[in-house]
């Protein structure tokens, strides 16, 4: 049995960017923040600088349920650098609110993954200054 | 109508040897060796080149004295050599070099190769790499129409013995295999093995395009550009790979980046007056096994869902009805960084229908179709090359 973990701190850090600054407060808070669009009230994922859908500029951080669906999956066994702990299983999360992130699934097997399984989201430090979102399946599998 | 390339031929077409390392070496040096390479297989003299592309050209025409001449820091492969015929066919150049090196970049050994790597905020911290996206795509396809893990094997096998019996691939010799090798290798980003990834590698190319007039007194047949395209959905490695993502060009006619390619595929098709069954020879790029599957359906060779089936029962292999990457690919043939890796796919397409490989030449090849990348890059790059002028 394989229990899927948080990575430890040290791990590569995400840089904010002057869009995205509120997002990583937001995590830091114990927050899942996303945008949505003040015009057509599209749900944006990765701090965009403009509304895709009708181009308005003017959008508006919001915190999410912290609930998704599993859409993909990978159990990665080889690290990108050496100090990420294997195996863990990155993922693309659908989010309730209609957007979709990439994050890391936590607190189950590898063999428990399953396409549109029940997540919900958990803070665990990637830094001192910095917590990073991780999914953990909401019903024990 | 004339075709839109039929003033554009590719002359010349050179690879510098290719290893897991090349001591000694630089990008720019290898690259060099493959610049002059290509114009030595062309006939041509520093002094005929009127404009260099690729990302180091600079360098190139400080060190070769190529100027003046034309710069274009094009780093891509396919739409490098789209841009030499269009300087060409639109009377801007004569004779264009389009070069590629990479040497001397991937020291990290216990890290994958520094261009595998992504830096943006959003996927840095998840041990995000290029496996990683890939393996996010083949998973949807797989969920969707059950594509199995020994489909995936059957391809890696197939790319890797075509290596194997090639003396000029890095990994010449190292099999052959069976799907069974492949599956038993360790895991890496399910569901890739070690082996249904590509390698690292070290090396240069070049190729040289050329006004038609010019061809007559050269010494190889010319090939010709029958048609090509491009499609990309965004940056490469820096967003979630989602098998469903849209864009919204009328042309892209709702084309998931899943299907990355299947635009830029159409669009080489249309401008060849060709279809799929007209083609001799594959020359997929093949950063991992299940972008072959998936490139047959984007590309219309197979139904969607149907590129698993469709690679099975030696239809891919040589002597089958679609040969693919015959030269062993960015498995085993070889696979430097930058644009190195993307225009060796149209060199083997050149070799194809000069009926000049070393390896695995199918025979009387006069239609071959070459591509570089894949949808977990979100760009995906497609040219048709033939024997004939169009």
């Amino acid at each position: 049995m394989t229990l899927l973990r948080p990575q430890p701190p040290g791990t590569p850090a995400p840089v904010p960017s002057i869009f995205s600054a509120p997002y990583w407060e937001g995590c830091a808070r114990g927050e899942l923040r996303f945008l949505r669009c003040a015009n057509c009230h599209l749900a944006l994922a990765d701090a965009p600088r403009i509304c895709w859908r009708c181009h308005s500029r003017v959008l508006n951080w919001e915190v999410s349920e912290g609930r998704g669906r599993l859409y993909s999956w990978t159990i990665v066994w080889r690290p990108q650098t050496p100090e990420f702990e294997v195996p863990y299983a990155v993922a693309i999360v659908d989010l309730a609110e209609g957007c979709s992130i990439i994050s890391a699934v936590i607190g189950c097997t590898p063999e428990d993954l399953f396409e549109g399984m029940d997540l919900a989201v958990e803070f665990h430090p990637n830094s001192d200054s910095l917590n990073l979102p991780y999914f953990r399946p909401v019903s024990p599998a | 109508m004339t075709h839109p390339f039929r003033d554009a031929a590719i002359v010349g077409v050179f690879n510098t040897m290719q290893a897991r390392a090349l001591p000694g070496h630089d990008s720019v040096s290898i690259a060099i060796e493959g610049a002059l390479g290509a114009l030595g297989d062309a006939g041509l003299e520093t002094t005929d080149v009127d404009a260099v592309i690729g990302d180091r050209s600079g360098e190139l025409a400080y060190e070769l004295r190529l100027g003046p001449c034309r710069r274009s820091l094009n780093g891509l492969g396919i739409p490098a050599v789209l841009e030499a015929a269009s300087l060409i066919t639109t009377g801007q150049s004569q004779v264009v070099l389009v070069v590629g090196g990479s040497a001397g970049v991937y020291t990290e050994r216990a890290s994958t190769a520094p261009w595998t790597r992504p830096t943006n905020e959003f996927v840095v911290s998840y041990g995000m790499f290029t496996a990683v996206e890939f393996a996010l795509m083949a998973k949807r396809h797989m969920l969707q129409f059950g594509t199995t893990p020994e489909q995936l094997a059957t391809v890696a096998a197939t790319i890797r013995n075509n290596g194997h019996v090639n003396p000029e691939a890095v990994y010449f010799g190292r099999g052959p295999y069976e799907p069974q090798d492949i599956l038993s290798s360790r895991p890496i980003s399910e569901p890739f093995h070690l082996l249904d990834c590509s390698t690292t590698s070290e090396g240069g190319c070049g190729l040289v395009l050329a006004a038609a007039d010019r061809t007559a007194d050269l010494p190889q047949a010319p090939a010709w550009i029958l048609g090509g395209g491009s499609d990309a959905y965004g940056p490469a490695y820096q967003h979630a790979p989602i098998w469903d993502f849209v864009g919204k060009s009328k042309s892209g006619d709702g084309i998931p980046a899943g299907y990355v390619g299947r635009r830029a595929a159409r669009a080489a098709f249309s401008t060849a007056g060709l279809r799929p069954d007209d083609v001799d020879v594959c020359e997929f790029y093949d950063p991992f096994s299940f972008e072959i599957i998936r490139q047959f359906e984007a590309f219309g060779f197979c139904p969607d869902g149907e590129g698993g089936p469709f690679v099975m029962d030696g239809a891919i292999a040589p002597g089958g009805r679609f040969p693919v990457t015959t030269d062993g690919g960015t498995m085993s043939f070889a696979h430097p960084g930058n644009s190195t890796q993307m225009l060796q796919r149209v060199i083997r397409a050149v070799q194809q229908v000069r009926g000049t490989c070393a390896s695995a030449q199918v025979p009387g090849a006069e239609v071959a179709i070459c591509s570089n990348a894949g949808s977990g890059a979100l760009f995906n790059d497609v040219l048709l090359v033939g024997s004939g002028r169009p």
